[in-house]
């Protein structure tokens, strides 16, 4: 089996690695890497739990070729904390009961994040359009798009 | 958006204050690893030269292997292994035979005749996951394609064709004896001739996908001391190791099993699958196999809530009060047994509702067609016919034109009532939750209805056991010989059980097996230690000062022997007053897997 | 053609715990040198707060703040046997094992805390923040890290506790299908209101309000995920899903998300709750299960709902927009 090295840059650190042909860039940050902040839902690009951004962008890990990423840039829940310091989308996540069995929480709230990266004052609806890609089979998504909303006011009066 | 209160003026005397973390709405112990991502689910284990597993799967209902050639996909890059039934020590087995109930009918792999589409019959074992899936579509099978039913009511024709060899008949046979599960409480053919009103329904359930965001899979990985270690998304830990230790024939000491940290469940990750899979390509290649499901094999393969398919006849008085309601239901079993055989039991000790009704019949089936087979779903055995009698409810309300909820109220059981299945009802709350219903969505109900409770109205003549109308319609194999019932409460040779009833008595929970462990918050047990079936509701909960140490030890289970023999004798004295003694424990087999104690 | 509303009621009880009973579940606590405590399980979290609600009930019990109990769970190298997270059991059967194994370790720090403070163990209790006192007398004290400490190093005490919750097993009897199913129920009652397109045939679920009775809630923000995304699965199975759209053809089976339906983010309702409490005497505080509970009364008041709006009867799920527009074309005899 062919394989390719790149490197790529993962939540601010460079990273080099192997990865096959045709080797989707889940697997590559899971197996290559050791990230495994992003999960394994369907392999199918229709449920969520494998969101990352490529550069600032929302995409799909299970859906996006790896060789194609050198010297991009990936982040992942794995890497929204600074140390210790939660972001302010993972503590309102805690705080408002947003997860149960926590599966789809990491692409939810890359999601999340892509929205209020580009989007600072988001209505519910825009939320609610914004978490439509990502699956939740728990909580009835309403407890998310509250967190959502919550954080965006908590960033909103930090940057203020 | 949504809103909660909590209506603690209901039921507020039964319900001591004062406790301390009980009722706080502290954050999740696990939501800090959820939100970084670092929550250990089964597949967050790396190891290195991880191998991956994948079936070769049945692309028929219901067919037969005449051959099979795997050559091909064995000399495929990365291929490891192949997988046969042969490889597996135990090729036989039924979830259930952990508490001894049912009879083994399904194997891991299957060797000759497939029941559904997807049933699998072979594993490849590969380097990566891409060359597993090239290696199974390169597998060669012939197969003989035999006619295959899909549906329950076709299955129990009586030339219909056999799914599953164990169950000649295409039902699960309970207790050696029927073909279905019965339930007789009074006479519900005799109260339908004197009804007021016949109201009838026929409802259906579709099978449905548990779909958790984590689909089901397991990873087994070789220990040191020759033991396997498993990480699995297993809802149930010990009963995926025991059925691993049995399929595979291997002491389940050998076994380390490590889960707990699950992406949904809603029922789909009983069956244990993927545990024995994973370890038994541990076992063959000595190196850590994953086995998991996609997305695919999630939706098609994995087993589903099944189809149900309920009648129900219920006859009215002239004031609302149902005075008997009949049901026949089938449970769509799939080609194999799982749990519905246990879903059907369930769901009859579940009947005929959350109300009182004198006269109550019914006749479950568990069904095999050769659809996938079904398993728990949240709500396992209630949620379809839940389905079936709250629309039932509603067609009775109109029909005796009853407001829905003041109907319900009508009906409903009380503290005290005897339900169908002979066990009094305690510590109910139905017509509380109709009222704050019809108070929060403005659904206006009388004053008559508003003023009844759960605590009064019940008991006195609604404890009675009536007499009840028995036969022995439907014994194991009756269908296959034509001998079918017309009328199935009704024909037959039908008996008389008179009133008052009752073999057993209310099973309460054990005891705690010394002092130490005996609460000083509550005494959960207390029932325990109470030989009677109490008639009152009020709940046990003690104060700390009437702390009680003294309590007695286990109740030692005794053999009464004049208790009557199981099985029916319609001439038997009524046994009430009190009920006999049963003897709380049959020790009539215990599973060498895991302890469990026979159901049949 | 128009949008027409309709309201549909629904109540059910549901059982608590594996039918029959025969499914223990078993817990070890104990104490970590200066007095914090595992609790040790092998029972599964789901999501559905296993890992939570039994750190809470093992911090009532042994009367400690539970930010001083840690749950460890699913090891079967160290967790005692459960026999898994199903028919609503966890709760009541797991909450009770706590129960048992936590009064056992309380016992022992009771004792060990009274023979360091010389008086009598049953004159003494917690006070839920780290402390032992005399009742009455909270001046007399020792601190929880103390006792724990004066135990295990200079008593020779454990401050462990094991714990097992069985029901017995029972049996039916075949004839009259006589049965002790299970010791408690959990209650619920839901009004739905719809509205119907009778063009499209699609439903929307204008509001829902429901009242659940579930014994005590012993963490409410727990029990309120349940009953909200419990609720949310319901409309999902009464509206949406089947893995065989098109049965009794077993073709064009979802095999994704894309084909598989489930209402998304957009298609929520509010949904109007009320927790009612009427304890268990055999559950743990009183706590029974809601888990499974919570989406079975909305299936039919959804469908009763739609019967109101259109008086179109779909005893069928799931209740798709072909099934309301076949119904409503025969009610209309075309």
């Amino acid at each position: 089996m062919p394989r390719t090295p790149i490197t790529l840059v993962l939540n601010g650190t460079e990273r080099s690695l192997f990865v096959e042909s045709g080797e989707n860039l889940l697997d590559a940050l899971r197996r290559g890497i050791g990230d495994l902040s992003p999960k394994y839902g369907c392999a199918q690009g229709t449920c969520g739990t494998c969101s990352v951004q490529v550069d600032g962008r929302l995409q799909l890990a299970c859906i996006t070729l790896a060789e194609t990423l050198s010297g991009r840039s990936i982040t992942t829940a794995g890497g929204l904390a600074e140390g210790n310091e939660l972001h302010p989308l993972q503590r309102s996540f805690m705080e408002n009961f947003a997860a149960q069995c926590g599966y789809c929480t990491p692409g939810m709230l890359m999601a999340a994040k892509s929205l209020l990266d580009r989007n600072p004052h988001p209505r519910r609806q825009e939320v609610v359009e914004a978490i439509s890609g990502n699956l939740c089979r728990c909580t009835g998504y309403e407890p998310i798009i509250d967190a959502i909303l919550k954080a965006a006011e908590v960033m909103r009066r930090r940057t203020r | 958006m949504s809103s909660i209160e909590f209506r603690k003026e209901l039921f507020a005397n039964e319900r001591p204050e004062g406790l301390n973390e009980i009722g706080r709405p502290t954050i999740r112990q696990d939501i800090l690893g959820h939100v970084t991502g670092r929550s250990p689910f089964y597949d967050d284990h790396l190891f290195d030269g991880l191998l991956h597993m994948r079936c070769v799967r049945s692309p028929h209902h219901h067919a037969r292997i005449r051959s099979i050639d795997f050559s091909e996909a064995a000399r495929l890059d990365g291929v490891i292994r192949i997988v046969e039934p042969k490889d597996v020590p135990q090729n036989l087995n039924t979830l259930l035979s952990l508490i001894n109930f049912g009879k083994e009918d399904e194997p891991l792999l299957t060797p000759s005749k497939v029941g559904y589409r997807g049933e699998p019959v072979l594993a490849v074992i590969a380097d990566s996951e891409r060359q597993a899936r090239a290696a199974v579509d390169a597998v060669r099978i012939e197969w003989e394609v035999l006619p295959h039913v899909l549906d329950v009511e076709e299955a129990l024709a009586p030339d219909a064709p056999v799914v599953n060899e164990v169950y000649p008949g295409n039902t699960f046979e309970y207790y050696d004896k029927y073909d279905h599960q019965k339930l007789r409480f009074g006479d519900v053919e005799q109260a339908f001739a004197t009804a007021d009103r016949i109201v009838e329904g026929r409802y259906r359930m579709s099978p449905i996908e548990q779909a958790p965001m984590e689909t089901c899979g397991a990873i087994a990985v070789p220990e040191t001391n020759d033991r396997i270690a498993c990480y699995t998304s297993t809802q149930a830990l010990f009963f995926s190791l025991g059925t691993t230790a049995k399929l595979l024939d291997m002491s389940s000491a050998r076994l380390h099993f490590v889960g707990g940290t699950v992406g949904g469940g809603f029922g789909g990750k009983v069956d244990s699958i993927v545990e024995p899979m994973s370890v038994l390509g541990a076992l063959l290649t000595g190196a850590p196999v994953k086995f998991m499901w996609d997305r695919e094999e999630e939706m098609q393969v994995g087993a589903p809530r099944g189809a149900e398919l309920w009648d129900i006849k219920d006859g009215l008085d002239s004031r609302g009060r149902i005075v008997a309601r009949s049901f026949t239901g089938y449970f769509d079993s799939g080609a194999y047994t799982r749990l519905s055989s246990y879903a059907v039991v369930k769901a009859t000790g579940h009947l005929p509702g959350p109300y009182s009704i004198p006269n109550v019949a019914s006749n479950v089936y568990c069904v095999f067609t050769n659809r996938t087979p079904a398993t728990a779903m949240r709500g396992f055995g209630i949620t379809g016919v839940d389905f079936a009698i709250e629309c039932q409810m509603d067609r009775c309300a109109r029909a005796a034109g009853l407001n829905p909820i003041e109907f319900r109220i009508l009906n409903a059981y009380r503290d005290g009532d005897m339900k169908a299945h002979r066990r009094k009802a305690k510590n109910t709350a139905l017509i509380e939750c109709c009222q704050v219903v019809a108070d929060k969505s403005r659904w206006l109900i009388g004053s008559q209805s508003r003023s009844q409770s759960s605590l009064r109205g019940g008991g006195g003549e609604r404890a009675e056991i009536p007499a009840t109308a028995i036969d022995e319609v439907g014994r194991i194999g009756d269908r296959r010989r034509r001998e079918v019932p017309t009328a199935p409460f009704a024909a037959g040779d039908r008996k008389q059980l008179p009133a008052g009833t009752q073999r057993g008595e209310e099973t309460p929970a054990a005891p705690p097996q010394n002092p130490d462990m005996l609460g000083h918050l509550q005494s959960e047990s207390t029932a325990a230690a109470d030989p009677l079936p109490t008639t009152q509701s009020m709940p046990r909960l003690q104060p700390p000062a009437d702390r009680q140490v003294d309590r007695q030890p286990a109740r030692i289970p005794t053999r009464d022997p004049k208790a009557p023999a199981s099985g029916t004798d319609a001439g038997q004295a009524p046994t009430r007053q009190p009920p006999t003694r049963r003897p709380p424990v049959r020790r009539t087999s215990v599973s060498r897997h895991i302890s469990g104690f026979r159901r049949r | 053609m128009a949008l027409r509303r309709g309201r549909g009621f629904a109540c059910v009880n549901y059982p608590i715990g594996m039918n029959l009973g025969g499914d223990p579940s078993q817990a070890l606590v104990h104490a970590t040198p200066d007095g914090k405590f595992m609790v040790t399980l092998s029972s599964i979290d789901l999501g559905q707060g296993m890992k939570s609600v039994t750190r809470q009930i093992a911090a009532e019990t042994l009367g400690v703040p539970v930010s001083d109990v840690y749950v460890d769970t699913a090891d079967s190298d160290t967790g005692p046997h459960c026999m898994g997270s199903f028919a609503s059991r966890g709760t009541h059967r797991v909450g009770n094992a706590v129960i048992r194994a936590a009064t056992e370790a309380r016992t022992q720090l009771l004792e060990a805390a009274a023979e360091e403070l010389e008086v009598d163990a049953a004159d003494l209790e917690p006070d839920g923040e780290g402390g032992i006192q005399v009742r009455g007398a909270p001046q007399r004290s020792i601190s929880v890290a103390d006792a724990a400490i004066a135990a295990q190093f200079k008593q020779g005490r454990t401050l462990s506790g094991r714990g097992i919750f069985l029901v017995p097993p029972s049996e039916v009897d075949p004839e009259t299908g006589e049965m002790s199913p299970v010791t408690c129920f959990a209650h619920a009652a839901m009004a739905v209101d719809v509205e119907v397109d009778d063009e499209t045939g699609e439903v929307r679920v204008v509001e829902i309000n429901s009242a659940y009775e579930v014994g005590r809630a012993l963490n409410p923000k727990l029990v309120e995920q349940q009953l909200i995304g419990g609720a949310w699965m319901g409309l999902s199975h009464a509206l949406y899903e089947t893995t065989e759209p098109y049965y009794p053809e077993r073709e064009h089976l979802p095999l994704d998300f894309n084909s598989y339906l489930m209402p998304g983010p957009g298609n929520i309702a509010p949904h109007n709750i009320a927790i009612l409490e009427r304890p268990a005497e055999d559950a743990p505080f009183g706590g029974k299960g809601p888990g499974e509970m919570c989406a079975n009364p909305v299936l039919p008041a959804v469908a009763n709902a739609v019967f109101d709006a259109v008086g179109v009867r779909c005893d069928e799920l799931p209740i798709t927009p072909e099934k309301i527009l076949r119904g409503l074309r025969s009610a209309n005899g075309s």
